[in-house]
This record gives C-alpha cells, sequence and structure tokens, in this order.
C-alpha cells in the first residue's frame, strides 16, 4: 500500500508547471496541497535534507533552477529511490527538450504528461531506463 | 539544464499557438489576463458551434488550447466532446490530445463515460501498440469505478497474452494495479494470477519494474496465491545484484545496476516472512551479505547520483534485514553500517540513519548495537541544522531508551527542550514524560523530571502529563513526602507556570501535612505560598485551588479561620462565575457545620487510582500514529518485563469504592475520564500492517457474515477465541469484544489494540474513531476478559478497522490481526417511504455518479425469506409492496456519520433462472453507493 500519490512540479513564485494526481482529490483539496506544498518546501535551504514530512506522508523533493520537483509518498517508503527517480526524470526531459527549461514545460506541457506517463503510472515507476524511454518518446514523436 | 540562462520567450517560437494566450512578461494585469481568455473561449466556442464541422486538426488545436486555460487555473465547462470525438480519430496527435482532455478533466465531468469506454475499448481492439498504450494510460490515470468495471476482465488478458508488446505489458500490469487499488472486488483473481508472477522473469527489466509493483499490491491481500513470487524475486535479485555494472546497460543508472527494480524486489520481499526454503534463503542472505559488502566499497563515480542510488538499495535492504529480524548477523552489520551514516557528511543520509536505527532499536538483537551510537544521537540532537533530522535523533533516542541509559537521555532531551523548534515540543515533553515514568528507578527523580519538563516548557505539557504525575504521587506513598517538598519549593519561584500552580495545589491538598512540620513549610506558609498565585490563574486552576483550601481546612484546623475568611469575601461568594461560586458556597458552609469526623470523611486523602495505561502513551499514540508508537512500545515493554521488572503498579484499590468524595469535584475531574486509551485516527503507519507486526503479515478477514448481523464469533485458532456483540445508533456505536483465553496457561502482555485503517484518501480525512480502554494484560487459562469499544463514524468509508491483538503466551509472543468488522451500513437508520415517494426520490437520483450496479451469480440458495433477513439485518427498512414486481426487493434509509447523512436506496432484482441478482445503488454520494453496494453484494 505503498505508492506515489502526487508529483508536483512549482516554480519559486508558487506557479504549478506539472501536476500529476494518483488518487482522487477534489479541486479545492488539489488546491489546497499545491499552496502547503510550495509552503513547506520553499522556505528550505540547501544545507537540509530532501525529505519533509507533510501531513501524514513525506514529500521527496529537488530543486532544479527556479524550479522545485515534488513527489508525494508514504513516510516509510524508500526516499532516495525517489530522488533519484526526480533526477532520472529530469534527465529525460533534457534530453527530451535539448536542454529543457522552464517555458518547454508550460509550451509542451502536453508532451510532458505523454514523459511522465512513459515514466511513472498508476502512481509506480514504470519506466526507468533513459534510453527506453527516449526511444519510445522519439518514436512517439514522428507521428506527430 | 533547466539554468534557465537563455531568455525565455524564445523558446515559445516552437508552439506558437499557444503562446498569445501565455504572455511572459509580467507587466500585464490578471484583468488583462482574464479578458484574453474570455475572448479565446468565446472563439473556441464559436468555433465548436459554427456550422462548417471542424476538421481533426482544428479541433485538436482547440481542445488543446482549452486544456491549457484549464491548467493556467481557469474554469472550463465545455469541450469535453470534441475530445471524446478526437478519441476515435486515427492520428496519434489527435487522441493523445483526447485522452489527455479527458484524464485531466474527467472528474468534473463524468456523463460521456460510456462513449469514453467504447472508445478505450476499440483502442484496446486495435492492435495497435501506441494506440492501446494511451488506452491503457487513459484507464490508469482515470481508474474509476466505470472503469473497472469495463476493463477488469480484459486488462489481465493484455497483459498475459504471449503476443503483447513489452511497453504494452509494463502499461497493462500498471492499468490493473490501480483498478486493483480503486475496485478491488472487480478484479478477479484467475488463470492469469501464476502468470504474472513468471513476469519476475522476463527479459526486458522494465516490464519486471512494472509487474513487481502490481505483484507486491496484490501479494500483501492474498500472500498465498503469490507466495511463489519470493522464489523468483530472490533469484531475480541476485543476479541484478552480482552483475557487473555493465551488464545490464539500459537499466544502469551511475554504475548502480537497476537501483528501481532491486528496491522493488527487496520490498516485495518484505511482504513475506524469511523463506522457508534453505536453498532459497541462503541466496537471498548471499544477496544481502553482497549489498552491505558493496557499502564498504570505494564509490564507482564522485557523483551523488551514484552514491543515493547504491544507498536506495541498501536502505531497503536493511529495510527487509530488520522485517525478517531473524538473523543476528546481519542485523548488527545492518547497525553499523547506519552508525557509519550517522557521521556522514550528507544530511540526507544522516537523517535516513537516523530514521531507520529507530526500527533497528526495537529487534532484541540490534537494540544493543543501537545504544552504543547514543553519543553520536545526541550530538545530532544538538547540531544539526535541519528541524527534521533533529526530530529523528528525538524519536531514535526515545527508541533505544531503557533503563542503562533512561537519566542520561531523559536529561539531554530536557536539555534540548530549552531551545527545541515549538513544532516539536509538546510531542518531547510527551517523550520525556513516558521515559521518565518508565524507567524510574527512583521516583523523586520522575518528579524533579516533570517539575523541570513544566519549569521549561509548561505551556506544552497538555493535561495528561500532570494529570499522570499526580496519580503516580496518589499511588506511591513513597514519594508523598519528597512531592510535597519539591512543589513547595518549586512554588517560591516568582513566576511559576500555571501547570505547577496545579500540581502544586493538588499535592499540597493531598500531602502538605507531611511538610507542615517544618517552620519554613507550615500550613499558614503553604497556604499563602498557594494563595499568593491564585489571582493570577485562570479559573479551572482557582476552582482546583479552592478545593484544596477546603483539603487544608480539613489537614490543618489552625488555618480554617484564614481560609473560611477567603472563602468569604466577595471576590468568592459573589464571583461572576457559577463554578467558583458555588465551590466557595459549599465549601464554606460545609467547613462551618460539618463535625470534624465528617470532614474528615468527606475530604479524605483521594484513594490510589486504578493502573491503566499510562495517558500520556495514549496521547503520544494519538499524535503520532498507533503502530509507530506501539511497536516500539510493546518490544519495549516486554523486555523491561524480562529484564527490569518494570515499575509494580499499584493495586487497585478494592477500597476505592470510597471514590471521590461529593466535596471535591472539579480536582479530580477529568483525572479518570481521561485515562481513555485514545485510538483516533491519525495513522502514519498502520497503512503497512507489515511493518508495525512483521511476523504476521497477514490480516485475517473478519468474515463478511457480519456485513448483516452484529452478534458472533469473529476469530477462533487454537488459543484464543474472539466473540462480539455490537449496537450501533446513527453514527456512533458500540462494541464488545470477548477474548476467550483457550488454553491453560496465562496469556501476559495481553494488548488488544482496534485501529482504523486509511483509506485512499486518509491524506486528508478521519472517518472513524475509536476508542476503548486497554484491558488487564493478564488473562488466566481458561477465562474471558471483555472490552468495550466506542466507534464514531465521521465520514463514509471504506476499509474496516483492524484489531491488533499481541501477548505472550508460554515464552513466545503472540500476534493476530483480524478485521473488526465494522463496515459502513452498520451507520444505517431504515426509512419506510410510500412506492410513490419511493420512485420519486429514485429518479432525483439520476445522475450516473450517483448510481452503482452489480451484476453477480448468487453463491447462496435464492430464498427470499433468506433474503428479506439479510436486507433488514443490512440495516435498511425493506420496503414492501413498493415495487411492481413482486420478486423484487427495495429498501431505504439513511447513513448517519458525523459530517453528513446521505439517503440511499436499494433494489434487488433477482433472475431465479440464471441464478443472478442485479443490485442496484443509489445514494446522493458516489462513495456511499460504491461501498454499499460492495459489502450487499458480497451476501447473496
Amino acid at each position: 500500500r505503498v505508492w506515489i500519490r502526487f508529483i508536483l512540479i512549482q516554480n519559486r513564485a508558487g506557479k504549478t508547471r506539472l501536476a500529476k494526481w494518483y488518487m482522487q482529490f477534489d479541486d479545492d483539496e488539489k488546491q489546497k496541497l499545491i499552496e502547503e506544498v510550495h509552503a513547506v518546501v520553499t522556505v528550505r535551504d540547501a544545507k537540509h535534507t530532501n525529505f519533509v514530512e507533510f501531513r501524514n506522508f513525506k514529500i521527496i523533493y529537488r530543486r532544479y533552477a527556479g524550479l522545485y520537483f515534488c513527489i508525494c509518498v508514504d513516510v516509510n517508503d524508500n526516499n532516495l529511490a525517489y530522488l533519484e527517480a526526480i533526477h532520472n526524470f529530469v534527465e529525460v526531459l533534457n534530453e527530451y527538450f535539448h536542454n529543457v527549461c522552464e517555458l518547454d514545460l508550460v509550451f509542451n506541457f502536453y508532451k510532458v504528461y505523454t514523459v511522465v506517463d512513459e515514466m511513472f503510472l498508476a502512481g509506480e515507476i514504470r519506466e526507468t531506463s533513459q534510453t527506453k524511454v527516449l526511444k519510445q518518446l522519439l518514436m512517439l514523436q514522428s507521428l506527430e | 539544464m533547466l539554468a534557465g540562462s537563455r531568455p525565455g520567450v524564445g523558446k515559445a517560437a516552437t508552439s506558437r499557438r499557444l503562446a498569445p494566450l501565455c504572455s511572459p512578461s509580467p507587466g500585464k494585469s490578471k484583468e488583462a489576463e482574464i479578458k484574453r481568455i474570455n475572448k479565446e473561449l468565446a472563439n473556441i466556442r464559436s468555433k465548436f458551434k459554427g456550422d462548417k464541422a471542424l476538421d481533426g486538426y482544428s479541433k485538436k488545436k482547440y481542445v488543446c488550447k482549452l486544456l491549457f486555460i484549464f491548467l493556467l487555473g481557469h474554469d472550463i465547462d465545455f469541450g469535453h466532446m470534441e475530445a471524446v470525438n478526437l478519441l476515435s480519430s486515427n492520428r496519434y496527435t489527435e487522441k493523445q490530445i483526447g485522452y489527455l482532455f479527458i484524464s485531466v478533466l474527467v472528474n468534473s465531468n463524468s456523463e460521456l463515460i460510456r462513449l469514453i469506454n467504447n472508445a478505450i475499448k476499440n483502442d484496446l481492439a486495435s492492435r495497435n501498440p501506441t494506440f492501446m498504450g494511451l488506452a491503457l494510460h487513459c484507464i490508469a490515470n482515470v481508474g474509476s469505478r466505470e472503469m473497472a468495471e469495463a476493463f477488469a476482465g480484459e486488462v489481465p488478458k493484455i497483459l498475459v497474452a504471449g503476443d503483447t508488446m513489452d511497453s504494452v505489458k509494463q502499461s497493462a500490469a500498471l492499468c490493473l494495479l490501480r483498478l486493483y487499488r480503486t475496485s478491488p472486488d472487480l478484479v478477479p483473481m484467475g488463470d492469469w494470477t501464476s502468470r504474472v508472477v513468471h513476469l519476475l522473469n522476463d527479459q526486458h527489466l522494465g516490464v519486471v519494474t512494472a509487474a513487481t509493483s502490481l505483484i507486491t499490491t496484490l501479494a500483501q491481500k492474498n500472500p498465498e496465491e503469490f507466495k511463489t513470487s519470493v522464489s523468483l524475486a530472490v533469484s531475480r535479485l541476485s543476479r541484478i545484484v552480482t552483475s557487473a555494472s555493465t551488464d545490464l546497460q539500459d537499466y544502469t543508472y551511475y554504475f548502480v545496476p537497476a537501483p528501481w527494480l532491486s528496491v522493488k524486489l527487496l520490498r516485495l520481499l518484505q511482504c513475506y516472512p524469511p523463506p522457508e526454503d534453505p536453498a532459497v534463503r541462503g541466496r537471498l542472505t548471499e544477496c544481502l551479505e553482497t549489498i552491505l559488502n558493496k557499502a564498504q566499497e570505494p564509490p564507482k563515480s564522485k557523483k551523488v547520483q551514484h552514491s543515493n542510488a547504491k544507498n536506495a538499495v541498501l536502505f531497503e535492504a536493511i529495510s527487509l534485514i530488520i522485517h525478517h529480524d531473524s538473523e543476528p548477523n546481519l542485523l548488527v552489520r545492518a547497525c553499523n553500517q547506519l552508525g557509519q551514516f550517522l557521521q556522514h557528511r550528507e544530511t540526507n543520509l544522516r537523517y535516513l540513519a537516523l530514521e531507520s536505527m529507530c526500527t533497528l532499536a526495537s529487534s532484541e538483537f540490534s537494540h544493543e548495537a543501537v545504544k552504543t551510537h547514543i553519543d553520536t544521537v545526541i550530538n545530532a540532537l544538538k547540531t544539526e541544522r535541519d528541524v527534521s533530522v533533529r526530530q529523528r535523533a528525538v524519536d531514535l533516542l526515545y527508541a533505544m531508551c531503557d533503563r542503562s541509559n533512561a537519566q542520561q537521555i531523559v536529561a539531554e532531551m530536557l536539555s534540548y527542550l530549552e531551545t527545541a523548534d515549538y513544532s516539536i515540543r509538546e510531542e518531547i515533553v510527551l517523550k520525556v514524560a513516558i521515559l521518565a515514568e518508565k524507567y524510574a528507578v527512583d521516583y523523586a527523580w520522575y518528579v524533579d523530571t516533570i517539575l523541570n519538563l513544566i519549569r521549561i516548557a509548561g505551556d506544552y505539557v497538555s493535561e495528561e502529563v500532570w494529570y499522570r504525575v499526580i496519580q503516580i504521587v496518589i499511588n506511591r506513598d513513597d514519594v508523598q513526602g519528597y512531592a510535597a517538598k519539591t512543589v513547595f519549593e518549586a512554588l517560591q519561584a516568582p513566576a511559576c507556570h500555571e501547570n505547577l500552580v496545579k500540581v502544586g495545589g493538588y499535592i499540597l491538598g493531598e500531602f502538605g501535612n507531611l511538610i507542615a512540620g517544618d517552620p519554613r513549610s507550615s500550613p499558614l506558609v503553604q497556604f499563602n505560598l498557594l494563595h499568593s498565585k491564585f489571582h493570577l490563574c485562570s479559573v479551572p486552576t482557582r476552582a482546583l485551588l479552592l478545593s484544596t483550601y477546603i483539603k487544608f481546612v480539613n489537614l490543618f484546623p489552625e488555618v480554617k479561620p484564614t481560609i473560611q475568611d477567603v472563602l468569604r469575601g466577595d471576590s468568592q461568594l459573589r464571583n461572576a462565575d457559577v463554578e467558583l461560586q458555588q465551590r466557595a458556597v459549599e465549601y464554606l458552609r460545609l467547613s462551618t457545620v460539618a463535625s470534624t469526623d465528617i470532614l474528615a470523611t468527606v475530604l479524605e486523602e483521594m484513594p490510589p487510582f486504578p493502573e491503566r495505561e499510562s495517558s500520556i502513551l495514549a496521547k503520544l499514540k494519538k499524535k503520532k500514529g498507533p503502530s509507530t508508537v506501539t511497536d516500539l512500545e510493546d518490544t519495549k515493554r516486554e523486555r523491561s518485563v524480562d529484564v527490569n521488572g518494570g515499575p509494580e503498579p499499584a493495586p487497585a484499590s478494592a477500597s476505592a469504592a470510597v471514590g471521590p468524595s461529593p466535596a471535591v469535584p472539579a480536582c479530580c475531574d477529568g483525572l479518570g475520564n481521561n485515562l481513555l486509551l485514545f485510538c483516533s485516527l491519525m495513522s502514519r503507519g498502520v497503512s503497512q500492517p507489515q511493518r508495525a507486526f512483521p511476523k504476521h503479515p497477514r490480516i485475517s478477514a473478519g468474515g463478511s457474515e457480519f456485513v448483516c448481523k452484529n452478534n458472533g464469533v469473529l476469530f477462533e485458532n487454537q488459543l484464543l477465541q474472539i466473540g462480539l456483540k455490537s449496537e450501533f445508533r446513527q453514527n456512533l456505536g458500540r462494541m464488545f469484544i470477548f477474548y476467550g483465553n483457550k488454553t491453560s496457561t496465562q496469556f501476559l502482555n495481553f494488548t488488544p489494540t482496534p485501529v482504523p485503517r486509511c483509506g485512499l484518501d486518509s491524506l486528508t480525512r478521519t472517518h472513524l474513531n475509536l476508542q476503548t480502554k486497554p484491558v488487564d494484560p493478564t488473562v488466566d487459562g481458561g477465562a474471558q476478559v471483555q472490552q468495550v469499544v466506542n466507534i464514531e463514524c465521521v465520514s463514509d468509508f471504506t476499509e474496516a478497522p483492524v484489531l491488533n491483538i499481541q501477548f505472550r503466551y508460554g515464552g513466545t509472543f503472540q500476534n493476530v490481526s483480524v478485521q473488526l468488522p465494522i463496515t459502513l451500513n452498520k451507520f444505517f437508520q431504515p426509512t419506510e417511504m410510500s412506492s410513490q415517494d419511493f420512485f420519486q426520490r429514485w429518479k432525483q437520483l439520476s445522475n450516473p455518479q450517483q448510481e452503482v450496479q452489480n451484476i453477480f451469480k448468487a453463491k447462496h440458495p435464492m430464498d427470499t425469506e433468506i433474503t428479506k433477513a439479510k436486507i433488514i439485518g443490512f440495516g435498511s427498512a425493506l420496503l414492501e409492496e413498493v415495487d411492481p414486481n413482486p420478486a423484487n426487493f427495495v429498501g431505504a434509509g439513511i447513513i448517519h456519520t458525523k459530517t453528513s447523512q446521505t439517503g440511499c436506496l436499494l433494489r434487488l432484482e433477482p433472475n431465479l433462472q440464471a441464478q443472478m441478482y442485479r443490485l442496484t445503488l443509489r445514494t446522493s454520494k458516489e462513495t456511499v453507493s460504491q461501498r454499499l453496494c460492495e459489502l450487499l453484494s458480497q451476501q447473496f
């Protein structure tokens, strides 16, 4: 009974660049979670851990330039595995968008969702091989 | 990467069509944005409504724009139909945007579900792997019950079919996992299960990765069926950990072979006890040793990614070692490894090492090894910059505490408390109070510690803590004189916390006489000291002090006139507060009219409190969630009984019949009431019962036979029988649980604990409150004990609570977990209504989310009378002569929860020829309809 509850990408100002929910929340609740996560994560500095307790769960997060990549999991789940899953995801985005920046995520949001679904599905890690994910993404791109 | 060095606007060129909507210049006002968006929405709407049919490309373009506008935070109330149309396109981009729109927006509009399901069905049958992938991802993302109904049969077939592409298999596995999580009842176990297990052998590691997640979740609920996964997982793991860092190519991450898959396999193994087959067990031990050895090798890369991935596997291996709790050698090695991390320069590793060591501390094999790190942990408490790391250090100190180091740990926690973050003060206070009590050899030390707590962090000392110190002082006459002397001295401080005044007032009122011989603390001095604080205190404290004064009248006749003067004063007799005024009047009168004998009887010393579980412990459990504490506590309690003998509980006094006399009401108010063991739902660890109770990961399902009845035998094995009697009214219930010892030997440390489990949305809500008192920890052979559980249903829920029972029998520790049959229908109140009313309401509830229907085969003979009895037992009213077809059954009732009342209508249509039933539930709340339908379907 351990899985990712949601993935959020937010910038420092609190703008959401991606929100992927793996359990049912109503819209108000989603908004509240987004705000709370932002408040919890942005006050921490680089010397702090990449893990924060959040309600009865844990946020595993990593900051890249002005963006926070956050994954919400159960308190006893494997913290480092998710921390590196974030990095693996970011490396794929970087490769796919050729040096990714925040606006890539904004304007190509529909592609970002595809990348997420290739790597995470139903709150679980689906595929970890960067080569395999990128190959699939290029194949899909060729269909456009 | 994401360095943000490039000017962002340039990039917009790649997606020019969205650019006008998202102005990168921050200068524009919010109103301008809304205006622009409204204009665009109007434009799109006119395109959709236009006479000219849009081609696929334009439709996709506009649906995509709508989605973009939605993601910017604006409401979208149209375009759903166009999105659904896109699903049947043959072009990937159009289909993809259609599916994305549905995945993101489906919550707000599910009337189209039939059309969507139809499109999904076509795509699943298309044999085009790209389209199949899109369809499976859509099911996995939405995961609604309707989708489960439509596809729970199809997805397993795709998963195990020989010709399915690898990437589709991956999606199918996780898609099925999602359906199983939302609607386990709709995912039938079958032939496919054994084939799924064999996916662990698949050549494609991505397939193995996805399948392992699925198997882990299924194995938690059906451990027997997936037992064979253990040996397969071990051999897969073994191949990974022994491979060279280049062997796995695509799956090697910074020189670590398949780290995520390794973690998942290690997690899967935590659903089971250590393998019984010695060969498998030996191989697993080798794997774990290899992982521990690798941690000592020089790193293959200086990158943090390398060490993180390696350590992710290492920590999971350590979790498995702790879970098995059977190999002393591995446990000690794990402990040494964590010890190294405690001093690591990476904050993450120090944090994780503290966290992991906390569970190690409760294993008898490694408890001593953990204790050797005490100085490092204390140092962490003092020097770590991140509060969450300090919090872990506090947790670990608490977990490693025993009689040998209690004084040191309590002293360190107290000194940390002076500067601790506000967010964790209350918890530290509770922990200090518990440790001080549990390991007190010397009760003077205990009293000092609690008074120190009040001095340092008075605001964070909850009622439970100061009630507890009073209980202990009252129950132990060897400490009463010391306590009186100490509180008297503490009260001398010019500014002391109100909690100290409460404790001081109570203790001096009971035992002030023990120090009255000393002229420095003569009765009058004591009285004046207390009364000097009186006017600064709140009403409840003043009420308590008034009771102290009347007790003084009895203890010290010489101060009676002084006290009567005070009571007679206007500020007492005419106090605006009713409680204070009443006490003043009554006490004054009592002191005047009663003879010395009567005074002595009425104001006698408080009888000892019956020994119950520490109210503080209950409070900590409440704060931290039951299982995190229970599991440490129980192991510790067990150990302290063996080794240390523990503080002897004062016997519950039979003469306590005297009871708190009517004249001393308020000062003992709450002292009794607050001793309840609170088990309310704050669950942090309950969602993983296998962690909390490593030896027995399985929860026996309390039979579904209790859905329609309230009494019976819940569980029985060779040692123990559990019987139930329960009653429910509106949103409240009471359950009597009877535990019978079937053996002739005593059960020791018998601790049954009912814990609510979280449903899927437990992140935000509490559904069920359970309150109970602990039972006598000793159950004689052949004897029966009873436990009462008070139940409050806060909102509708799916997961039944679990009753965890631990006890010692003949030297071994027994662990039983049973589901408690507290189901949503217990909070049903039947409602009678006429045929006309029924159908009118039935029509009102015609929204697709409100209706849940299930068609199923009869499992029992289809007998009308039994069916009627079951519907009534289910809780709803059975409405006769309502349905035009007399063979059908209809019922109505209201589900009461604290937060809402939900009207429910049900209709059961038997088909005798086919031996089938169709059950339809309509309520105003989707989750209620679903749950009731599930529950009732199991009954026929």
